[in-house]
């Protein structure tokens, strides 16, 4: 972020305070003196780190101690909005964190620096953005990332829903690691790290225009320690990743579509928490298109599942990790379901959004 | 048309006049109208269906399943039986 | 006596042994239709028609309210959602389904202030927080969702909340089964009847459809022991010759069902003549509003005006829904027409015969 030259603020001239507002005006987003508060009084105090705080137009990263040669940069961009901004087990900023910590460890990296862009619609509250930011800093501590670039823009009211926030994460990949959608093979196992469509639910809920409870909460959670630690004890892991839009059923039909594979997953086996189950019961949804930020696939040898599954249930986001399929050759490009009666169907890419039924 | 599901009513009360409970369907709760089952008592189980009981449940066709099923199978073991001693 | 079930009616061995039995008992084929969206949805979620011998036919006939609500119906709706001040409701099952040109969900995209509600309370209490707006409920379903759309309606006149409306849409099971039974082209032999349907309106009403025309039905519910349960009474019948009515869902359904439900239909609503998409006018076979409750019909606040109605020439969801013809003999089916792009109704609804063979098809090795 760039700083304007402005007069020092001493002696009779009364700067205009920051606690005179609120929330979040036009003038925020002007580049002047109301941004540069914005700035250091919020974004510097919660996200701030030498690099950030440097207030420079970009970050200077040097690669002598952090990359080894034969270490590949790894790179992955999102942009995150959800209604409500706050909802049970997460919010928008540990949303943001996670989901662009994990899209750079689903490919066998070491997450280290993100960038965040946020777009403020006028009249958000500044308590609002400081919730967000205070939870975006424990989730970069936790995941022991930090963000050396951002920037901020202000949208007139009506046009941005509150609070848009945009990240690009980069990371380190050890030399020789391949983990890659299309690296799946027939023989191999498929896992899931823990119980699904959590994420989905709670956010549901938390809209409040469905008219339920529950004890239900997101699962949002950065995955870059249980993978790291994974890929040192099953370093033959072929594919690793998160089923977040669309589900675990969508995700696994692009897998088995890069991968030219089948994958035949045993509905028994896939673990969904019972609130979750009935939930879907109950608005007529199915858990395997549900949204996860907290959980992964991971496709690897069927001789190392057992090794892979004690490793992960003995770690924090993986206590509930299970084995549910298997990779095959044919029919490529599909993913079947085998139901607790021996019965099979083929299970479909998520067409559209799931909407709650009645019929 | 017909997704409803067994609930189990917790409480039940009136709000503007028309009777309304809050019923637990096995960790997830919703308000459900009861002015089509005004009859129904805090823990009895009704099937709900857009927000709505339709009707209470009752636990006798449990037995009735298990049992048809015993006089079926009964009955193939009485003509296998039959079979063998030809 | 009141209770939960105290049976896993999803239990694979319980299911799997009324499978054996409907093998022991078959020995010649049957055509089987279920009328009822959501026994469809179970049917082919479970494979159970995987389990069945090959000479039992499931057919799946018109019991997807979303299949089976008219195109002119759908047109109004459209219509109606794009008047501005008015917030129009419906059931997720309906943003997807098309109109002439458009669906629920893209006007929404154009700036229609759609929303979905999981019960019509929803939409009254929308109404009452939206004084200034005009609610709109989109009143589908057969007569599983009827008391419920009664009752608010009551709930609304009681709160003097004038600015909310239904769109009355709403078909009756019974007289359905009466257009497939008489119609020379019929190859249904039993039916399985609604278990939702009828834990509201009984089934003494199917015993008279048996008795004229010499078919069994059999009241059967949505978990696989019940659908199996209900499958294996209704061969039992055909291969015994019997056509009777008998009820496999006993746990929520009495011969004279509940009684309350009915008089609130009977309050609000009377029959009137409905259009069924595909297969046309069935007398007497939908709902709606009574002179005394006229006022919270959206047609009679409203203008709507229309032009010719057409249906894509290449969609032959009628037969479909009729049971005379199944999706994969559609030249449509998973070409032109597939969820994300449907030509009818059928390939909308989750529970349409063409979504359904679509999604739960299997790909046979």
């Amino acid at each position: 972020m760039s700083e304007a030259n402005f007069p020092s603020m001493q002696g009779p001239v009364c700067p205009l305070p920051l606690n005179q507002h609120d929330q979040i005006v036009i003038g925020h987003g002007s580049g002047g003196l109301m941004t540069h508060e914005l700035i250091r009084n919020l974004f510097q105090k919660y996200l701030g780190n030498p690099t950030l705080n440097a207030s420079n137009d970009a970050a200077i990263l040097t690669t002598s101690n952090e990359m080894p040669a034969g270490l590949r940069l790894v790179v992955s961009t999102d942009a995150h909005i959800v209604t409500p901004l706050f909802f049970p087990g997460g919010d928008i900023g540990r949303l943001a964190i996670c989901g662009t910590v994990n899209d750079v460890a689903m490919m066998g990296a070491q997450p280290r620096y993100l960038t965040a862009t946020f777009i403020l619609e006028e009249g958000l509250p500044l308590t609002t953005l400081e919730a967000v930011l205070r939870s975006m800093q424990a989730a970069c501590k936790e995941a022991g990332v930090s963000i050396i670039a951002a920037d901020t823009k202000v949208t007139e009211k009506g046009k941005s829903d509150g609070l848009f926030i945009s990240t690009s994460g980069f990371g380190w990949l050890p030399e020789g690691r391949q983990i890659a959608g299309d690296q799946a093979q027939p023989g191999d196992a498929v896992l899931v790290s823990g119980p699904i469509g959590n994420h989905g639910i709670a956010v549901m809920q938390a809209r409040g225009n469905l008219g339920f409870q529950s004890e239900v909460r997101s699962d949002t959670a950065p995955l870059n320690a249980l993978v790291w630690g994974l890929c040192q004890a099953v370093p033959s892991v072929h594919v690793l990743r998160d089923p977040t839009r669309g589900g675990l059923a969508t995700t696994l039909a692009e897998i088995a579509m890069q991968s030219q594979v089948c994958i035949t997953l045993e509905e028994a086996a896939i673990p969904i928490d019972q609130p979750v189950r009935k939930a879907c019961e109950l608005l007529g949804l199915d858990p395997l298109y549900l949204a996860n930020e907290g959980k992964m696939i991971i496709i690897l040898p069927e001789a190392d599942a057992p090794t892979a599954l004690s490793y992960l249930r003995a770690k924090r986001y993986g206590e509930g990790a299970q084995l549910i399929g298997k990779v095959s050759a044919m029919p490529a490009g599909q993913v079947w379901l085998r139901t607790p009666l021996g019965t099979t169907r083929v299970l479909e890419m998520l067409a559209g959004e799931m909407l709650p039924r009645i019929c | 048309m017909c997704l409803a599901i067994p609930g189990k009513i917790l409480e039940i009360y009136e709000r503007d006049g028309t009777l309304m409970s809050k019923v637990d369907f096995g960790g997830v709760q919703q308000e459900v109208c009861l002015a089509t089952t005004p009859e129904a008592q805090v823990g009895q189980y009704v099937i709900v269906h857009a927000g709505f009981a339709l009707n209470l449940l009752s636990a006798e066709e449990a037995e009735e399943t298990l049992r048809l099923l015993k006089e079926l199978e009964d009955s193939n073991q009485a003509d296998e039986n039959l079979g063998e001693g030809e | 006596m009141n209770a939960s079930a105290p049976l896993d009616y999803r239990s694979a061995e319980l299911t799997r042994k009324f499978i054996e039995q409907i093998r022991h008992i078959t020995t010649q084929p049957w055509n089987i239709m279920e009328i009822c969206g959501g026994q469809t949805h179970a049917l082919l979620q479970y494979g159970i028609d995987q389990l069945l011998p090959p000479e039992i036919t499931l057919i799946h006939g018109p019991g997807c309210p979303v299949c089976v609500t008219s195109l002119e119906a759908i047109e109004t709706a459209l219509q109606i959602a794009a008047q501005p001040g008015v917030i129009f409701t419906t059931f997720g099952d309906m943003l997807r389904v098309p109109g002439n040109h458009q669906d629920l969900f893209s006007a929404r995209a154009n700036g229609a202030d759609v929303r979905v509600v999981v019960s019509p309370m929803d939409a009254v209490g929308l109404a009452q927080a939206e004084p200034e707006r005009q609610v709109v409920f989109f009143a589908i379903g057969f007569e599983t969702t009827v008391p419920s759309i009664a009752a608010s309606i009551l709930h609304a006149e009681r709160n003097h909340i004038t600015n909310f409306s239904i769109l009355p849409a709403n078909v009756l099971v019974p007289p359905a089964i009466h257009a497939i039974l008489s119609s020379p082209e019929n190859r249904v032999n039993g039916f399985l009847a609604a278990g939702h349907v009828c834990a509201v309106m009984g089934y003494w009403e199917y015993e008279l459809i048996a008795a004229q025309y010499h078919t069994p039905l059999v009241v059967t519910g949505f978990e696989p022991v019940d659908l199996a349960r209900g499958i294996y009474q209704t061969v039992r019948q055909l291969e015994e010759g019997r056509c009777q009515v008998e009820n496999a869902y006993s746990r929520a359904v009495t011969r004279e069902g509940n009684r309350t439900a009915q008089a609130l239909i009977n309050h609000v609503f009377e029959p009137v003549d409905r259009q069924w998409r595909g297969i046309g006018l069935i007398p007497r076979s939908g709902l709606g509003l009574r002179a005394a409750y006229r006022s919270f019909d959206a047609l009679e606040r409203f203008p709507v005006a229309f032009n010719t109605l057409v249906e894509s020439p290449l969609c032959i969801a009628g037969q479909v829904l009729r049971g005379v013809a199944t999706p994969h003999d559609c030249p449509a089916f998973s070409r032109e027409c597939t969820p994300s792009s449907p030509l009818g109704a059928p390939m909308v609804s989750s529970e349409g015969a063409c979504a359904a063979y679509y999604r739960y098809q299997r790909v046979k090795p």
